[in-house]
Formats: C-alpha cells, structure tokens, sequence
C-alpha cells in the first residue's frame, strides 16, 4: 500500500541515522508490505539506478542500515506472525517483527527467543543479517543455527527458501550477509522452552582483568548466560561479572505468574515518580570523562557484595532498553562502539595493552561489555573462541581525530592477535581489516555470491560500501 | 593506506567514504570549470568535503576535478557535464549525483554569464540568455534542492547572486534582471526554508577577477576567485544569510540603493 504513494521520483528524501547518532544519511524510504511489493522495488531501482537496502530496527552502531542518496526499505510494516505452535516452540513470521513482539507472543506460552540483543527493539530480518548473538553465544551460538528455515527475495527475482540442508550455501551466507544477497521475507524459528518467568542472577565482582577473563571462562560452563562489565575508566579491570540460569521446572513455585507479560514489564518511571522517558536528560551532565568515572566508580562500590537473585527475563536481557534514548546522552556527536573478538588465549595480552592505550591518551570508553563466545559455521562470522569486548566511546568535535588513530591502533593490535570484528557494531572497520580478519578466499566466495544473487548489484548499504567497496 | 599518489583513473573511483569518526560533507557545486566555481571547488575539497562538479565544459571540468583528486590522492570530486538551460534533465542529474555522493549537505549554483550591452543597445537575445542561465537554470536546481532539503529538514544553500542584483541600471538591464531575479528567489526560498532547518545563503559579489570582467576596464575593489571562494566559505561555516564580497560592498550598494529615483536616471553609473 505504502509503495505507490512515495515512488523515489518524488525528491522526498527522510534522514536516518544509526543507532549512535553518529552518522547521518538521507534516503527515499518505502514501506513495502509483501515480496511481491520489494520485488517491484527491485524493478524501479534498476529503471532509475538507484540501489536499495533493507533496515530493520535501526539498532546497528554503524552504517549498516544506511544506504545514503538511495533506496531504504522500512520493513516495520512486514511484522506479522505467520505461525506459531505453542506445543513445539515453532514460530514462522516476517522479518519486520521485532523481539519484543516475539518474546510477548512465546513467553506466556512459557517460550523464549533462545538468542536475544541487549535491546528488544531489533526486528529478526536485521538480526538474521547481521546474525547477532546474545549473553549464551557460547552456549546456543549466534541466532542463525535456531533458523530451521527462511524464505528470501532475491534482485534476480528468485524467491527462495533456505535452511541448512536445502540451499546451505545461500543459508550460510545470507545469515550473517548484510542484507546484501536478498531480503527476508519469512522467518522459521524454534523458540527455547521456559519453565519460569524468572532467571537465576549470580553477580560478583573482578579486581583485575585476568581475573576477568578467567571468570568468564571458568564461569561459562556453569551458567546459561554470563556477561561482563568492565570499569575501563578508573582502576583497569576493576568489573563485575553477570551469570544466570534458567530455572527448572518446579524451582519457581510462581512460575504461572512470572510468565506473565505483566510481570516482565520494564518499569516506566524511575522510583515510581520520574518518567524514564526523560532520563537521559539527567544522564548528560555525566556524559563525560570525569562524570563517567565517578558513576563507573559507584557502579564498581556497589558491585563489591556478592548476590544471587531472581530477575525476569526481558530485564536481564535488555539492558539497553532501561533507559529510553540513553544514546542521546552523549551529545551532538552521538557514540560509537569498537567491539573485538579475541581468541581466549592472546585477549588478555591485546586488551591490557588497548585499555592502557586509551586511558594514556585520556580517550576512556564510558561502558566496557565482556562476553564469552565460540565459534560458528556462517560465512561472515565475527565468532572465536574467546571473548569480545564492547567498547562505547562518546564522539565530540573535538576528539574525533584522536579517536580515530586510537581505533586504527585497536584494530591493529586486534588484528595481531588472531581476532575478528562484528559487522553490527564497529563503524571504522577499513576495506584492508575486513580482508584480514574474513580472509581472501571468504571474501571471494562472498563477492561470488553477491554476482550470484545480485548480478546487477541492486543491493547497496553505506557499510557495503565501505567494507567492499560497492 | 599508502601515502604513493595513485594513477588517477584508480582515484577517480568511488568517493572517499565517511565514517563517525572521519565525516564527510558533501556538496553539488553548479558551474564550477572555472572562476569562483572552481576556486571554491578547490577551498571545500581542502575542508574534507566530497564534491560533484556540474558544468557544460567537460574538459576544464574534468581538470578541476583531476587536479583536486590528485591533490589528496583520494576522489574528493567527480564531474558530471551539464548544461543549466537543459532544465528537464535536471531532477534525473540530481537523483544520480546524490546516489553517487551518498548524500547531501551543501548546494551551490554558481553558474552565470554576462553580455555587455552598448548604452543605447537593447539585445534580448543576450538578454534571455542571462535569465535563461542566471535565473532559470538556478530555479531549475534550487527548486529540486529545496524541497528535497525540505524533506530532510536539513541542507545548505548557496546561490551566487551579484551586487548587480540590488538596482536596475543604466548599463546591463537584463543581467541586473537575472540576478535581481535570482536574489528575490533565494530570499523567498530563505523564507520558506528557514522553517525546515534548510538554510539560504545569498553571495553578492562585486567585481571578481574573472574571465566574465576580462574586458571590463575600471574594476574597483576587485578581489581574486579566490579570496571569493574564502568569503563564501566564511559565510558557510558561519551560517550567513547574505554576504557581499568584499564586505565594501554592502555599504556601496545600500548608498546607491537610497539614491533617489530622480537622481539615479540621470546617472551614467
């Protein structure tokens, strides 16, 4: 419906941006409903040489639901539920449906998406295309191998359906492809059986980075899910560590109500007075070098007590989602996010040195997030065996140029030590990085792919422009 | 990165790309083979900016845009030949350089031409060329930009108007037309887009060491192209609304424009 009213010639353009609010790029935005309707996109892209790209939720740190001076497809009007089996955990829907629609519709059927972001606001077509993991990634992998199926439509025309042992390569390659070989146009997924609304939280704290990393791997077997923070500010490995564990069945006597939707609601207002809406307001002031520290610094006091605790599903996954529009926080420059992904064995030795970089040039990261992960078979994977650190930066006018030499060292010193970066995150990768990390012959086999599907190269993204150079 | 100049059919690729932490403007430059054009063709490819330059002569243009690239050994700038008055071809022309710039930040039409009238002479053939290339061909483009602007609540204009805008004269009826033209139509384009977050720049430039005056003999306060491209690159950083250049300029014309009628037609200025 939304397609014939707002054809590109009209010079209407609408401003995006990414996730950080560090970059801009203005594109004419359709709202297809069905296949058929991206198909005849695909038509008046190549009549009028214009490329497109699909965006989801908007929720990549960099370019990579951009597409500046083209065609961007909003897919939010594509989120219906197609199927969903409550006996086996099986769910068919398009890809505009994000994860909050997801985990509504499966929890109170006492299911949950068995790999979720830290935020809800992601639809599965962009969590598909950048195949994001969550704080299980060495446990359940990223989201791709809870794919049993999915169609796509592809520039040539092609609808097809992929899963791993019909079309393997195209679904290898689409899961984890940018969005860059076809569009998703539904999605087959088997949901996680839950017997609680409730998780199991351990928290306990680290003193110093091996300490850290130690816990994360020693940890990890025990527990479903483990995350870490990292004080990056004040005394280096300074952190806390997250674990938690489903419960089994009978361990919540409540379990009838705390799967309820009610129960996993994420609170609106601040100690029951202050609208959360405006709470990023506050958090300005703070968004800086010293004011970081010193919140950074209570968060670490405050994590010196050992705790287990029950704690609802959608609170502790979405942690970004406390907070509404927290990323606003950081000012006109917006953030960004250098993530890297170190084998187990040489991330001590790379992020002592990164960490020490940064507070030398007085350039800290205001959040500093560890996970553990594995590796996995998809073709554009950012997985190791080992651990990722997410680094958030706060960009100003005038530290652009500093931070800028700082991360072309970060990805130097990442490189050396056999690690990998996640497409969904960093916004500076280099053409050069990429062909490091992913290798010539992925690269080639990806680029094959690409003529495959996308023979008159249709689909074009800001970071596919950048990374592989269009 | 290595710091070798390339060959320029390898720079002369797609645009340097921009990053969070390495932005990049990027700007429509109309008319820009030559004189102030080019000169600030030159400023804003120094200031990071990623250029397309539009011209109805391909090969000076294609020299601009060549010696910008080699001189940062990236594509800063890429050349699309055009002709203002061909005005149907413009909504397609923009849609394809915005694809290839990725965006846009900037726009400015410089394109202009003068014919020199004897004092009792009247050409309209001249005349209509002025209006065609000064005035239509920049309502052709601002037109498109505007509501293009519009939509993305955001953009800077630039139209290179001329102190020969502020009152009709005894010397050059039509050119005073096509710029007067052009002024009141960036004004009402200020007014519109103001609103939106678009901003309207007016340059108003004396007279600037170009081919355009090569015959012209007295000449006073005129400035080179580029300390031109400079004040309009001033007045873009600071956001001006309306810059004569130089300066001087203002004072002359708002004199001359509070010069009475019955004083001002027995003038020979």
């Amino acid at each position: 419906m939304g397609l014939h009213h707002r054809k590109p010639m009209n010079n209407t353009f609408t401003q995006f941006e990414n996730f950080g609010h560090s970059l801009k790029a203005p594109s004419y935005c359709l709202h297809p409903t069905t296949s058929g309707e991206i198909h005849e996109i695909f038509h008046l892209a190549k009549k009028t040489g214009l490329t497109v790209n699909a965006r989801g939720g908007g929720r990549s740190y960099n370019d990579a639901a951009l597409n500046g001076g083209g065609i961007l497809l909003d897919m939010s009007a594509m989120n219906q539920f197609l199927e969903w089996d409550p006996a086996s955990g099986r769910v068919r829907c398009e890809p505009g449906v994000t994860l909050e629609q997801l985990w509504k519709k499966v929890l109170p059927d006492g299911w949950w998406p068995p790999v979720a972001s830290g935020t809800m606001f992601t639809t599965l077509g962009g969590c598909l295309a950048a195949n994001i993991h969550g704080k299980n990634n060495f446990r359940m992998g990223p989201i791709g191998e809870h794919v049993v199926e999915f169609t796509a439509l592809l520039p040539t025309g092609a609808e097809v359906a992929c899963s791993p042992k019909k079309n393997g390569d195209l679904y290898y390659s689409m899961i984890s492809g940018l969005g860059m070989l076809g569009i998703f146009t539904s999605i087959t997924m088997q949901m996680k059986k839950m017997h609680s609304g409730l998780l199991e939280v351990h928290a306990w704290p680290t003193r110093t980075l091996k300490d850290h990393l130690t816990s994360l791997e020693d940890g990890a077997p025990h527990y479903d899910y483990i995350v870490g923070w990292l004080d990056t500010i004040n005394t280096i490995g300074h952190g806390q560590i997250h674990a938690a564990n489903y419960l089994h069945e009978g361990e919540d006597p409540e379990a009838q109500k705390t799967i309820r939707l009610s129960y996993q609601h994420l609170p609106d207002r601040l100690f029951g007075v202050m609208p959360k809406s405006l709470l990023h307001y506050f958090l300005t002031p703070f968004a800086n070098n010293p004011g970081w520290g010193l919140v950074n610094q209570a968060k670490y006091i405050a994590s010196l007590r050992r705790s287990v605790f029950r704690e609802s599903h959608a609170a502790f996954h979405f942690l970004l989602d406390y907070v509404p529009l927290w990323e606003l926080s950081y000012g006109r420059g917006g953030l960004i996010q250098h993530q890297s992904f170190l084998p187990k064995e040489t991330a001590l030795h790379a992020w002592t040195e990164m960490l020490a970089l940064a507070k030398k040039q007085g350039l800290p990261s205001y959040l500093g997030v560890t996970k553990r992960h594995r590796p996995d078979k998809f073709l554009l994977t950012h997985a190791v065996d080992g651990f990722s650190l997410a680094l958030d930066f706060k960009v100003t006018d005038g530290n652009r140029a500093r931070l800028h030499r700082l991360l072309q060292e970060y990805d130097r010193i990442v490189l050396a030590n056999g690690g990998r970066f996640y497409f969904a995150k960093n916004s500076e990768t280099s053409p050069e990085t990429a062909r490091t990390f992913l290798g010539e012959e992925t690269i080639a086999k990806f680029r094959k792919l690409k003529k495959r599907c996308d023979p008159n190269g249709l689909l074009e993204s800001d970071l596919f422009r950048r990374v592989f150079g269009g | 990165m290595s710091d070798l100049p390339k060959p320029i059919d390898q720079i002369q690729g797609k645009p340097a790309f921009a990053t969070p932490l390495t932005p990049r403007r990027r700007a429509i430059l109309v008319g820009s083979s030559r004189g102030i054009g080019a000169a600030l063709a030159r400023k804003l490819a120094g200031e990071g900016y990623i250029l397309a330059l539009l011209d109805r002569n391909a090969e000076l243009l294609q020299a601009v845009s060549d010696e910008i690239n080699r001189t940062y050994n990236e594509t800063r700038a890429m050349s699309y030949a055009h002709d203002v008055t061909d005005y149907d071809s413009v909504p397609a022309l923009l849609r394809r350089v915005i694809a290839d710039l990725g965006g846009l930040d900037l726009f400015v039409y410089i394109a202009g031409v003068i014919y020199f009238p004897d004092i009792n002479e009247f050409n309209f053939e001249e005349d209509r060329k002025m209006v065609e290339v000064n005035l239509l061909g920049g309502m052709a483009w601002l037109s498109q930009i505007a509501s293009l602007f519009q939509s993305m609540k955001g953009g800077q204009i630039v139209g290179i108007s001329s102190v020969a805008g502020d009152r009709g004269r005894v010397g050059n009826p039509g050119y005073n037309t096509s710029k007067a033209g052009l002024t009141c139509y960036l004004e009402a384009l200020r007014n519109r887009l103001t609103r939106h977050g678009v901003q309207v720049i007016t340059v108003k430039p004396g007279f600037v060491k170009t081919e355009m005056i090569k015959d012209v003999q007295r000449t006073p306060f005129a400035v080179t192209a580029e300390q031109a491209a400079e004040g309009i690159w001033n007045a873009i950083r600071r956001r001006k609304q309306v810059v004569y250049i130089s300066g001087i300029w203002r004072w002359i014309m708002l004199t001359i424009q509070h010069i009475p009628s019955v004083v001002f037609r027995r003038m020979s200025f």
